[in-house]
């Protein structure tokens, strides 16, 4: 374990500089530039959730006055490949263009059909009701398990199940099966104790990302357009919207504006393409907005799930064996996260003997898309709820059985490379030594707790650092800000730099003003972004040294850097006046003109974050209530650059955990329509249903990162699930294995525990 | 879409009377400005009857309150004599939608949306509140119950409309509660609710009782047999049995998003029983 280190700036907690703009409403979201000659497009949706479509008719909505113009599938280039989207989604190129505007036929209800642009987006609306489509209608498949059967109907008759062998000769709706193996699992659990297998359902679930999708393009009559969007990554909105639209990319600049949550959920386009395109045909700047009911049926929630566990343990705790088989819903089009689901899963423990299998299954709704930490808290929920049934029936506190078998600095992950210096056990031990964790259960409330993995990505990330004429500096990076990186950025910085806070600003630079980034996802951006920072400042040092020997007439290896000034080593002309970053600026002309720094770099070493969260919950057993009385997250950060934005983090990845634990589900009648495409009735928790999430950062720096940052942002949501879970079966005695609990669920349920 | 705001109730009746094609009366808005909002509606005239004194305002009568159509939740919420009078009136009102909403939201306003889960429609109900109506043909008044005929249809006849809601007088032996049942613990709508009012008469033995549920048929559901489950007693386990059993009985709810036949069924019947608790404590029960 790393020494731990004080630093000057980092770990301190400055206002962040874009907060003026976002609490006073100054700041620009995807929605909000306003263009000379500005249109407005809308998308005509499918009304059924499986149709082939014989026909779309454009030509009654382009004769309304006020139309400047209309199109469907057909006015995209076809020819689209099947490579994969990349980034965090899953799925190839060819869905995607399906899914931003259906071609031969729609896979569910809410699907792109067409658009129109006109003067109002009232016109629009009415431009939109003289459209006409003529359907086939198809059966309809929504559950996961009927959506396996050989009966089901087919959402993609050429899908060749891959990942199994031999390879099935009939198509099914099953797209992949991703296995992970290790050792003999039969075996295991005949060595075992005690070996349970229950079954785990968890709902469909949307991001909840309160701006809807929105966006601004404006295109001219030489091919070359800029688009203002609300993303989480502009730089890959870009290359899929050439890729779709058949543009060069040199043409295309992707300015990201402030944006109001993504979870994963903005980084595939939905509406830019189209509001190019609907550009290009009006020769007008067009702005396309997405109303909540539209974000809630055709934007990327992330899969419900249908699967088994099984854990084998002895009486001293130890697993033995443990296998996992759970199908996720893709949606209309493959790309569930099953990868990621079966990779996690196991990855907080040593086990010997295991086994996991995870399915990519199409079904009649929404194509998923990430969703923090996307596949974990589905498997996790599981393996975590099975694990503390496991610990109840041994008699063995939850903390200890899982430190019993932590992975530790070493061991070998269940996908293969030996963990570097990982902080599970000391997150395990911060639990167990909680003053939460030693006051006792409230009276008639149950306590429950879970731990959560994920591993954090690097990627490329690009920075330039650059110093004004007094030693200000301005930091520009391409990684869309979405929890506050610009401060954590400028945070960096100045310690790197040696200069204060706030001398420093961060911006996010357009596609055509900074150096290629991937997407703000995958836990990367204050690691890898933070990273290339790090080396563009390092970059100016070793200007600023040379320059520094220059005037001083000695060589670049006789200067050193210290606090913020050019210092000569200790023996070497003593005489001269430490020289500061404002000193160098100052003397740039004569010294070789502006100084900046820049990095481009794919970062590695990201270093995975282990999370154990814990509540205490009262559930009303005549109404099914559940009441979150209190609820602590501890998590590893590596070091916390600012630690308001690692808690902040923490603490709403907890929200969205126990919303979803609780009372989040996607609700469809038969046909496949969603009952509840708002958030009256997808039930996101309000401020007053939750506690205050109490936060404690462990920091075990990791040895990747120059000042020792593992990425924060996924890990959060996982544990909330099973922890809720737990403490409901703890406080009713009664298991209950579907999410979410809600009243009615948790009702009926002790009804059928007290008849039985 | 005409916009009219006119500064007396007989005219805003004519206006409403003389309407072609489809008129709305605008209180608060919380209901119809959504719904236009969505698309769902595209009103040919709208009346916004927030300029009329008389919808303004919360007035003590000689035979107990009159508050007008347009007074918000978070008025009535900071009337301290109805408050006292009719707890359990007030608190339904102000559960209604966020606290934004209370600026803009009106018991009227909640009544003539005629939703089956209206939180005030069953503490108005319990609280035998009736409904002055002001139409072509003059003025009448109306129970509350008589009001809402089915899920977004009410009594009224074309131009009418409601002018105020009047409550009795109250008084010391007199109690009334509400309650619903939400996932979360605000801005929701009811999956089910109960209403209760009784009045206690020496020793405090139950003299008079009102039981209503809602959410769980069409429209709101006066419950006599629950009442005369509690009716000369003192409210222990054998007669708020009684009342939960008679509750479950009366239920016709719905299968939906929001909750399931039997929870509704249950969980009424749990609320009524809790309501009548707080109710006749109230009305100084022991």
């Amino acid at each position: 374990m790393a020494e731990a280190v004080d630093y000057k700036y980092i770990g301190t907690r400055p206002v962040r500089p874009d907060g003026v703009d976002k609490v006073t409403g100054r700041a620009q979201y995807g929605a909000d530039p306003i263009l000379p000659g500005m249109i407005h497009g809308r998308i005509l949706r499918s009304p059924h959730a499986h149709a082939m479509i014989k026909s779309v008719n454009l030509s009654r909505a382009l004769e309304l006055p006020g139309v400047h113009a209309a199109l469907s599938g057909a006015d995209f280039p076809g020819g689209i490949g099947d490579e994969a989207i990349g980034g965090e989604s899953g799925g190839t190129m060819s869905d995607l263009a399906k899914n931003v505007m259906a071609r031969d036929k729609v896979v569910y209800h809410g699907q792109a059909v067409a658009a129109v642009a006109a003067q109002t987006p009232q016109l629009a609306l009415q431009a939109l009701k003289l459209i006409e489509v003529e359907y086939e209608v198809l059966p309809v498949v929504l559950d996961v398990r009927a959506a396996m059967q050989e009966s089901a109907p087919l959402l993609d008759p050429t899908c060749i199940t891959k990942g199994v062998k031999p390879e099935p000769e009939k198509p099914s709706n099953v797209v992949s099966v991703t296995t992970f193996n290790r050792g003999d699992v039969d075996e295991g659990f005949e060595q075992a104790d005690l070996v349970l297998e229950r079954e785990y359902i968890v709902p469909m679930a949307h991001q909840g990302y309160i701006e809807p999708h929105g966006c601004v393009a404006q295109a001219n009559e030489g091919g070359a357009a800029t688009v203002w969007c609300s993303t989480q990554g502009h730089f890959e909105f870009r290359a899929a919207t050439s890729k779709l639209l058949g543009m060069n990319m040199a043409d295309l600049k992707f300015i990201a504006t402030e944006i109001g949550g993504g979870f994963g959920g903005k980084t595939v386009v939905y509406l830019e393409p189209v509001a190019l395109l609907l550009s290009q045909k009006s020769g007008k700047p067009v702005k396309m907005q997405m109303s909540r009911e539209e974000v809630f049926r055709a934007t990327g929630p992330t899969s419900g799930t249908y699967g088994t566990a099984k854990i084998g343990v002895k009486k001293d705790g130890t697993i033995t064996a443990a296998k996992i088989w759970m199908a996720f819903e893709a949606g209309g089009f493959a790309g569930a996260p099953t990868g990621p689901a079966a990779m996690a899963v196991f990855s907080p423990y040593t086990i010997e003997n295991f086994k996991v299998e995870t399915l990519d299954v199409l079904v009649n709704k929404p194509k998923v898309a990430a969703y923090r930490a996307p596949g974990a808290p589905q498997s996790m929920h599981a393996f975590e709820s099975i694990l503390d049934e496991a610990a109840d029936e041994l008699g063995i506190d939850p903390i200890d059985i899982r430190l019993t078998n932590a992975a530790s600095e070493g061991t070998t992950a269940p996908y293969g490379p030996k963990f570097p210096t990982i902080g599970f056990v000391e997150c395990l031990e911060a639990a167990k030594n909680h003053p939460s964790y030693k006051a006792p259960v409230p009276e008639g409330a149950g306590r429950g707790l879970a731990a959560g993995f994920w591993f954090n990505v690097g990627m490329q990330s690009s920075a330039e650092v650059h110093v004004a004429e007094n030693g200000t500096v301005t930091v520009v990076e391409g990684s869309p800000d979405i929890g506050g990186s610009r401060a954590s950025m400028c945070l960096m910085a100045a310690e790197t730099l040696g200069v204060e806070y706030e001398s420093i600003r961060a911006v996010v630079g357009d596609t055509q003003s900074t150096g290629f980034s991937n997407v703000t996802g995958g836990s990367r951006t204050t690691f890898a972004t933070g990273m290339a920072v790090v080396q563009a400042c390092e970059d100016i040092i070793t200007q600023c040294k040379s320059r520094a020997a220059a005037t001083w007439g000695v060589d670049d290896d006789q200067v050193e850097w210290e606090d913020g000034h050019c210092v000569p080593k200790p023996g070497v002309n003593a005489e001269v006046k430490p020289l500061s970053l404002a000193d160098m600026a100052a003397a740039a002309a004569k010294t070789g003109g502006p100084i900046s720094g820049r990095a481009s770099l794919n970062a590695q070493g990201a270093g995975a974050s282990f999370s154990v969260n814990f509540t205490d919950v009262a559930v009303d057993p005549d109404t099914g209530h559940v009441e979150v009385l209190n609820f602590t997250a501890i998590q590893d950060a590596g070091k916390a650059i600012h630690p308001a934005y690692v808690e902040g983090q923490m603490q709403g990845g907890a929200a969205q955990g126990i919303g979803w634990a609780l009372n989040e589900e996607y609700i469809f009648n038969d046909d496949g329509v969603m009952q509840n495409a708002g958030f009256l009735d997808y039930r996101i928790p309000v401020a007053s249903d939750l506690p205050m999430i109490d936060c404690e950062i462990v920091e075990v720096p990791n040895p990747s990162h120059p000042y020792g940052v593992r990425g924060v942002g996924e890990t959060p949501i996982i544990a909330p699930l099973a922890a809720i879970g737990n403490a409901v079966a703890h406080a009713t005695g009664v298991r209950i294995n579907e999410l979410p609990l809600s009243p009615p669920r948790i009702v009926a349920a002790l009804d059928a525990a007290h008849k039985a | 879409m005409r916009y009219e705001a006119p500064t007396t109730t007989k005219e805003a009746a004519n206006l409403l009377a003389k309407a072609k094609g489809k008129a709305f009366v605008l209180a608060g808005g919380t209901d119809l400005l959504v719904r236009m909002k969505a698309g769902m509606l595209e009103p040919d005239l709208v009346v916004d009857i927030k300029r009329i004194p008389a919808t303004r305002k919360v007035t003590k009568t000689a035979s107990g309150f009159t508050i007008g159509a347009s007074v918000s939740g978070a008025e009535l919420g900071e009337n301290k004599a109805v408050k006292k009078a009719w707890p359990g009136v007030v608190e339904a009102t102000e559960l209604i939608g966020s606290d934004q909403v209370q600026g803009r939201c009106t018991m009227v306003g909640n009544l003539c949306n005629a939703s089956p889960a209206a939180d005030s429609v069953p503490a108005m109900i319990a609280a035998g509140a009736k409904a002055a109506i002001v139409g072509p043909k003059g003025k009448r008044s109306v129970a509350v119950e008589k009001i809402v005929t089915g899920p977004g249809k009410t009594s009224l006849k074309k131009g009418e409309m409601i002018e105020s809601i009047s409550l009795p007088k109250g008084g010391a032996k007199i109690g009334d509660a509400y309650l619903r049942f939400i996932p979360r613990t605000e801005m929701d709508i009811a999956v089910c609710s109960a209403a209760v009012c009784l009045e206690l008469g020496a020793k405090n033995v139950i003299k008079k009782a009102t039981v209503v549920l809602g959410a769980v048929a069409p429209t709101a559901v006066t419950v006599p047999a629950a009442a005369k489950a509690i009716i000369g007693t003192k409210l222990d386990d054998d007669a708020l049995d009684a009342l939960a059993a008679a509750c479950e009985a009366a239920c016709n709810p719905i299968d939906d998003k929001r909750g399931t036949i039997e929870f509704r069924t249950e969980v009424a019947a749990v609320l009524a029983r809790r309501a009548a608790k707080i109710a006749f404590e109230r009305a100084g029960g022991k």
